[in-house]
């Protein structure tokens, strides 16, 4: 073998290795069960890991909610999974430990509920709506949705298998409006981040992910965007390993002090 | 094909003297070959053969001196000259051949033709031409891995000289044959190198080759040269060690005094021709004659010494023999069994003046060239 | 002359010599490292095959969408070899026979694109070659061309990462090259560029298929870069393992299938690459 081949096989274990490693511990480490707490007493007692599923939208306001819940709860830990719906949905049915599942649309709740893996009836807690995100001074001009159509006007938009891209269609038919896009992205951050990187004029994101990037983006608000909200629904699943903790923070959530973070947001009440 | 014509008497093809400094390894050597001329240049490993070879092709350049071929500058260190590889007139045959693997025969012998310029129909003209005269037109559409090491030599020799060299450079061209093969090749060769009208210069280890192949020979050792001459010359008088173990003699050096020469302070040999100073003194191994005793007798010059080696010798024995001077005998193998000679036993070795051949030493009897425009 | 004499019939050997049997047993201790290896890249596949819809496989075979996304794939990773083998060739020359300053460094940055993540890999040809990228904002006013979202993003992000596999195969390759061939070309009259090209190339071809075999297998596969630099769309930048990503948001079984199709073709393509090809004469 040539010195390359040697030193290309390196890396490549290496590689392999710090990969393995990273991914290991991730998340799903220690669920200490609810059981150590002190036998009777109260129920609001909670401790141990909360592990949360929640769509990639919800990193920010969930991130907040979780330090406020592990701050009221001493003794209590929660772990977040932020990624794109559809992949929690898949990762919960294949079996992976979590107590919590927030979805960014039905559609992808339905999927969990319907294996079964769902601990009684979803929760609708917050909508979500859309917005022309643009980069910052608006520089093109765009006012609303026919302002998308013009021929040196980019646009992303998300692809319709993910809830944002569902929600452009549901908002652009509603408006009697077509729009060819440059590129269909596969989750609402990477369409965002095609407007910060100045590649595309405008994209169509959800208003949260604008706030959350309000030093990048601006907004610009659309009448049709009330057609075509997304309904965001939390379940504690039917597995956890945490099922006091997951209830408890599923509470914390839906109470005035969750409701308060969302809010800030960006998201509506449900 | 090169654009240099070859005009026969205007002066040597070759004119060069070759000065390389490789690390410790210094190469200085002075060349002339005339056009048709074939030179052997013969030496023991390391001696700077290849080095010569690679410098006149201009895969090395030189540190000093120059290399002439027909009247033209090909690498002048001191004038900033210096004439890349492809466009000298020369051709090479490697010891390996590196006959392309990728083509067939034929377009092996088609590729210098067609890198001078030559189109492509005269070229493969040309290639088939000089494959039929190796005797091998039937395998011109064989790749070189389907041909046999003495097939392969005569395609490389039709690759050179497709390219009408002014200078025909052959590395150890037999070495990687076998004794049968070489022995037909070397016959074959030699038809080629007459017919070949440019300067020839033959690097080999075999004396065999020089003496059969080779106009004249240029004998090198330590990167200069010990010893020039034609075969007969070097043949019977060798200059060194390895001259006379090339051709096979026991050679010694030493100080003679008339009929006799002192190799040390207690050892002489009594020889045949009178000399004075510093004297070579050879005698072949047949001379040397073994007794179990001292003889007596004519012989004067007879020594004790221990047998070190046997091997055989076509079909005698050769003994090698330590003592106050190492040397070589050959006897018969019933002259062996009759001593019972073995590795470690003592023998008497004597031989007769007569049989001894002795020249002087002290003016090196090298030719060399006329002087000539070099640094 | 001394040493052995070949006609003694003490040396020559009698008659032909009966052949040593040799088993040609593999050392355990390189099989069974060799059998998981095996079973570690292999069972994924039979895990998807086990699982295909197969009965679904023909239906979505014809549909548009992947019938256009397999030949874009196909065409895109194919041009993409072609750029890596234009550029990469004489790079790899450059790195094996040129002795230049700083060669070691630009040897270990060749190999950047592999260890970079290739979305991170997207991201930093958009910083380049994007709108408002170094050499994309002149590209546009200068010839109007622009890079993301089109095919030719594609194949650039494919070119991108694919490269590193050719540049070392075919460095390797020229470093495992006899150098005498070429000295030899040149004492029958070749210049460099002519003994390179019908010497040099000739020797090293069997290298040079391998690598573009790798970097095309790559290129075929690339997800991260292609969707960061020139994002989604059916038809222009929708290559298969796009398709397939975005079929796993709704459709596990659509997804499976999907990379089926793509492991088949590519497969087939590979298998029917002659050993002959690929390995030195």
């Amino acid at each position: 073998m040539t010195r390359y081949g040697i030193r290309a096989a390196l890396a490549g274990l290496a590689a392999v290795l710090v990969v393995g490693a990273a991914g290991c511990g991730d998340g799903d480490s220690d669920t200490g069960s609810g059981a150590a707490t002190t036998g009777g007493a109260r129920s609001a007692a909670v401790s141990g890991t909360v592990t949360v599923f929640a769509a990639a939208s919800l990193t920010e306001s969930f991130t907040q909610i979780g330090k406020d819940f592990e701050a009221a709860n001493p003794g209590t830990k929660v772990t977040f999974n932020f990624a794109g719906s559809s992949a929690l949905a898949n990762q919960i049915n294949q079996g992976a430990p979590a107590d919590v599942f927030a979805s960014a649309a039905p559609a992808n709740m339905k999927t969990v509920t319907d294996a079964g893996n769902g601990e009684g009836t979803p929760t609708t807690f917050v909508r979500n709506q859309l917005v022309i995100a643009v980069p910052k001074g608006n520089p093109k001009g765009i006012t609303g949705l026919t302002d998308l159509t013009k021929p040196d006007v980019k646009v992303a938009l998300c692809a319709e298998q993910v809830p944002c891209g569902a929600a452009a269609k549901r908002a652009l038919a509603a408006a009697n409006v077509t729009v060819t896009p440059v590129t269909l992205e596969q989750d609402v951050k990477a369409a965002l981040s095609k407007v910060t990187l100045g590649e595309v004029d405008a994209a169509l994101v959800y208003r949260t992910d604008v706030r959350a990037a309000a030093s990048d983006v601006d907004g610009v608000e659309f009448p049709e965007s009330s057609s075509a909200v997304d309904d965001y629904p939390i379940i504690v699943l039917k597995n956890a390993p945490n099922k006091a903790g997951a209830q408890a923070f599923l509470n914390w959530v839906l109470s005035d002090k969750g409701r308060n973070v969302l809010t800030q947001a960006g998201f509506q009440a449900p | 094909m090169t654009d240099v014509r070859i005009e026969p008497a205007s002066g040597p093809i070759l004119d060069a003297h070759l000065v390389v400094d490789r690390g410790a390894f210094r190469l200085d050597l002075r060349l002339r070959i005339d056009a048709g001329e074939v030179v052997g240049l013969l030496g023991p490993n390391g001696a700077g053969k290849t080095t010569t070879l690679r410098a006149l092709a201009g895969l090395q350049p030189l540190s000093a001196g120059h290399i002439t071929v027909a009247g033209r500058d090909l690498d002048r260190p001191d004038r900033r000259l210096w004439t890349p590889t492809e466009r000298r007139p020369i051709g090479v045959v490697f010891q390996d051949y590196l006959l392309f693997p990728h083509l067939t025969a034929l377009d092996n012998v088609a590729f210098g033709p067609r890198r001078h310029g030559v189109d492509r129909r005269t070229a493969r003209r040309r290639a088939v031409d000089w494959l039929a005269r190796v005797g091998l037109h039937e395998h011109a559409r064989s790749k070189p891995r389907q041909l046999s090491g003495g097939q392969a030599q005569r395609v490389a020799l039709a690759r050179a000289l497709a390219v009408d060299p002014l200078l025909l450079l052959l590395d150890e061209p037999l070495a990687a044959l076998d004794a049968r093969t070489r022995l037909d090749t070397r016959a074959e060769l030699h038809r080629h190198l007459t017919e070949h009208p440019g300067a020839t210069l033959l690097v080999t280890h075999d004396p065999l080759d020089a003496l059969v192949l080779a106009d004249r020979l240029l004998i090198i050792e330590d990167g200069h040269l010990v010893q020039e001459g034609d075969a007969a010359t070097i043949t019977a008088q060798p200059r060194t060690d390895y001259v006379a173990r090339l051709v096979g003699l026991n050679l010694y050096r030493g100080k003679a005094d008339g009929h006799t020469i002192h190799l040390s302070d207690d050892f002489s040999l009594s020889v045949g021709d009178p000399l004075h100073g510093d004297a070579f003194v050879a005698f072949p191994p047949t001379a040397v004659a073994l007794h179990p005793h001292q003889p007596d007798g004519s012989p004067r010059n007879t020594w004790p010494a221990t047998v070190t080696g046997l091997q055989r010798h076509g079909d005698n024995l050769r003994v090698q023999l330590a003592g106050p001077i190492a040397a070589a005998a050959d006897i018969t193998p019933a002259a062996a069994a009759h001593l019972q000679l073995a590795p470690g036993q003592t023998v008497w070795a004597a031989v007769k003046a007569t049989e001894t051949r002795a020249y002087p030493a002290a003016a090196r009897q090298v030719t060399t060239p006329a002087a000539s425009k070099d640094s | 002359m001394v040493g052995i004499d070949e006609q003694d019939p003490a040396v020559r050997p009698k008659g032909p010599v009966p052949p040593r049997r040799r088993t040609q047993r593999v050392p355990a201790p390189l099989l069974l490292p060799a059998g998981a290896g095996l079973a570690f890249l292999v069972l994924p596949l039979a895990g998807l095959v086990y699982r295909a819809p197969w009965t679904s496989l023909p239906r979505r075979l014809t549909e548009p969408e992947v019938l256009t996304a397999l030949r874009l794939s196909l065409q895109a990773a194919t041009i993409a070899t072609g750029v890596c083998l234009a550029l990469g060739v004489p790079l790899a020359w450059l790195l094996a026979r040129v002795d230049f300053p700083g060669r070691r460094i630009v040897r270990a940055l060749v190999t950047v694109p592999l260890v970079l993540p290739p979305v991170v890999g997207g991201i930093a040809l958009l910083l380049v070659f994007g709108r408002r990228g170094i050499i994309g904002t002149w590209l546009d006013s200068t010839f109007g061309i622009t890079l993301p979202f089109t095919t030719t993003g594609v194949i650039v992000a494919e070119a991108f990462v694919a490269m590193p596999f050719l540049v070392i195969a075919v460095e390797g390759a020229l470093r495992g090259a006899d150098t005498r061939y070429e000295e030899a070309a040149a004492t029958l009259g070749a210049g460099r560029w002519t003994t390179f090209t019908h010497v040099t190339l000739p020797l090293v071809a069997p290298g040079i298929a391998a690598g573009a075999v790798l970097g095309w297998a790559r290129a075929l596969g690339e997800f991260g870069a292609t969707i960061t630099f020139a994002g989604n769309f059916p038809g222009r930048t929708q290559t298969m393992p796009l398709a397939v990503y975005l079929a796993l948001e709704t459709d596990l079984q659509a997804a499976i299938v999907l990379s089926l199709i793509l492991l088949t073709v590519s497969v087939t393509i590979l298998a029917a690459l002659r050993d002959k090809w690929l390995t030195a004469p």
